[in-house]
């Protein structure tokens, strides 16, 4: 079976520094996988590579066996790639509704109106919001509107980079159990990026951890959790 | 939150929340803000520099007025620091007072202007002054309309606006001598001509932002003013282009011979100076309206969020698929077309065009009034092009310190509304109640 995302020895950077380097990594259609490592590993730059941002030096990004290396960024979400960025970069001054919109315009005719229901069966709270700009949303509901925008567009493919950043431990919990939910339910295929390793760990069905740059280890989710060289690096080393 | 992070952003919040400044210190405050004043006034008002009648150079001083100046400024600061320090604000979520007047009164207002606009002419009774001023201040709101989709939709500070606006002019002025295109011809050609250049100019900024984009456009603005300036063998140099066809109405000239061919002739009016006046003083209107619907239009397109979305955040663009090239491109070359548009009515209006009219301090202009209107306003847009424009020929009698009431103006709209006349923005699409939450309270978006 084809993976639905497939990257084969991905180097990429910006100018002079090489933030990935033989970075291969396979999701299959209807996985949850994480990706874990410390600050500056460059989790992100592989989550913005996919993306096409920066554009990757060596190697090769397979969607469904379909070659996007090098393809411009709009070009790639068109073929049902979404993003939650780090730090969920809403749109401040827009309302709910307009930054859920936003969503889905760039990439689809169809009508919003049933993604929309979707988002709201998800995550209800943002049903009570819309016509609140979105700047004066909490930490968590601003979660809860980027990934909610992402989804608007249908992705096959949705990238979460830090869900969990800045957010209360009851809250993230909140927005790993919705990502859990979105997954089960639908069936929709996750890779996610996150610091809090254990909890990522132990929502996804498999794991890689990111050293400068490199996969230095993978398995299943709960594999890694027992690993103790995890345990120390990433979980504290605790227990 | 927590309690405590609560209590502290509450604090920060109200920035206003000081308690009252003791009498001393707020004498103590205001001298200091009196000195500052006689650094600045003592050589801009008290030393003058004049001509004697012998042709020498005299040094005249003028310390009466700078001590009166000095004066205002002691007692305007004392006034100030005492009225605020007593004023208990409380922070607050909701729209400050002065928004949701402005906001119940603009309901009635933008119908009202646009009346007044409509029914100048007829009211003024053909007065010359009132009506040129009328079509001066319609071709700045106009331009300011067109610049707001670029810095006021999409976040593009562009401060050569003025290039369209003198490429539209010379597109015209030269199609028109040299072709004898006339004007309804000349006129989608001048704003085909400045939206190409508009995305010329897009090209190479595509990726840069704020301050380095100011630059590049400021250059830019520089770049077609010189060479319109230089390039004599097209464009006149300095001499500019005069013997602009005036334009006509739909085929009928307005002369004063009273032929049938001409427009008193043909409607049996008496031939009047003023019908031309008129013409132009509508004709810059519909203009302005047209830029207006078109731009109210696409805010509710999705091209039109796109470039809001933009403005907020361009990362976040780029993760939702939105083609960040071709929403800029487009945003300059919509912006750049209606000021030639613009330019193309300035130049028939006129009948002659000359670099000089072009210059920096029109772009700085227009783009005052965008961010004295409210960037993204279109209603704020319109009033700070009457304020601007209009209140600048009010205070014509004040001479030489006309520049001085201009600059206190600005400041104090910037102090009382630092968004803009309307700075709360209106959501593009609306489901049930509109629930308002003032727009001072959200940060804005930065890329």
């Amino acid at each position: 079976m084809t993976p639905l995302l497939d990257i084969d020895c991905l180097s990429a950077g910006y100018g002079a520094v090489q933030a990935l380097s033989d970075v291969s990594l396979q999701v299959m259609s209807g996985e949850i996988v994480t990706l874990i490592g410390a600050n500056g590993a460059g989790k992100s730059s592989l989550l913005m590579s996919i993306c096409g941002d920066p554009k990757p030096r060596a190697g090769r990004i397979r969607l469904t066996g379909e070659d996007i290396t090098g393809a411009p960024t709009h070009a790639i979400m068109r073929r049902g790639v979404a993003q939650s960025p780090e730090g969920r970069r809403i749109f401040p001054r827009m309302t709910v509704r307009e930054n859920l919109l936003m969503g889905a315009e760039a990439l689809t005719r169809e009508d919003p109106a049933a993604q929309l229901e979707q988002v709201f069966t998800l995550f209800p709270r943002l049903k009570e919001r819309l016509a609140q700009r979105g700047g004066t949303l909490s930490g968590g509901e601003q979660q809860m509107l980027a990934i909610g925008r992402a989804l608007m567009s249908k992705p096959r493919l949705l990238l979460l980079d830090e869900p969990s950043l800045g957010l209360a431990p009851l809250v993230a919990k909140l927005i790993f159990g919705a990502i859990r939910r979105l997954n089960a339910e639908t069936g929709l295929t996750v890779l996610l990026v996150e610091q809090n390793a254990f909890q990522a760990l132990r929502l996804a069905h498999r794991g890689y951890v990111l050293v400068n740059g490199r996969i230095t280890m993978e398995g299943s989710g709960a594999a890694l959790l027992a690993r103790p060289e995890i345990r120390e690096a990433y979980l504290g080393g605790h227990g | 939150m927590t309690q405590a992070s609560d209590d502290r952003s509450g604090e920060s919040r109200g920035g206003l929340n000081r308690p009252p400044l003791p009498i001393p210190r707020a004498l103590r405050d205001a001298a200091i803000a009196a000195a500052i004043a006689f650094g600045l006034f003592a050589v801009m008002v008290g030393l003058r520099t004049e001509v004697s009648p012998t042709g020498a150079l005299v040094l005249r001083q003028r310390w009466a007025e700078v001590a009166m100046l000095c004066g205002i400024v002691f007692a305007g600061r004392l006034a100030l620091t005492l009225w605020l320090g007593r004023r208990a604000l409380r922070p607050t979520t909701a729209p400050g007072p002065w928004a949701v007047r402005l906001q119940q009164a603009g309901r009635f207002f933008a119908p009202a202007l646009l009346a007044a606009a409509l029914v100048l002419p007829i009211v003024s009774g053909g007065d010359r002054y009132l009506l040129d001023l009328g079509i001066l201040v319609l071709t700045y709101v106009m331009l300011g309309w067109g610049l707001n989709i670029v810095v006021g939709l999409a976040g593009l500070l562009d401060l050569g606006y003025v290039a369209f606006y003198g490429i539209g002019a010379y597109s015209y002025a030269l199609l028109s001598t040299h072709f004898g295109l006339s004007f309804w011809i000349g006129l989608p050609l001048a704003g085909i001509m400045a939206a190409f250049w508009g995305v010329l100019l897009g090209f190479p900024v595509l990726r840069l932002r704020g301050d380095y984009l100011a630059i590049v456009t400021l250059a830019f603005g520089e770049i077609i003013r010189v060479v319109l300036n230089n390039w004599v063998s097209l464009t006149g140099g300095p001499n500019g282009v005069s013997g602009i066809p005036r334009p006509s109405f739909f085929g009928l000239p307005f002369s004063m011979s009273g032929e049938p061919d001409t427009f008193a002739g043909f409607f049996g009016l008496e031939p009047s100076p003023s019908h031309r006046v008129i013409f132009l003083y509508y004709l810059i209107l519909g203009l302005a309206l047209l830029t207006n619907w078109v731009t109210i239009r696409l805010r509710r397109q999705p091209l039109g969020r796109a470039w809001e979305a933009l403005r907020e955040d361009e990362i976040a663009c780029r993760a939702l698929g939105i083609n960040v090239t071709v929403t800029k491109l487009s945003a300059f070359a919509l912006g750049a077309m209606f000021g030639g548009f613009a330019g193309a009515f300035f130049a028939t209006r006129q009948a002659f065009v000359s670099p000089e009219s072009f210059t920096f301090i029109e772009s700085a202009i227009i783009l005052a009034i965008v961010v004295l209107g409210g960037l993204g306003s279109q209603v704020g847009v319109a009033v700070a092009a009457l304020v601007m424009i209009g209140g600048f020929e009010l205070f014509r009698d004040l001479g030489e310190y006309r520049m001085l009431v201009f600059g206190g103006v600005m400041v104090v709209i910037m102090i009382l509304r630092p968004r803009g006349l309307v700075g709360t923005r209106t959501p593009s699409v609306a489901l049930g109640e509109k629930r308002a939450i003032g727009g001072d309270l959200v940060g804005e978006g930065r890329g």
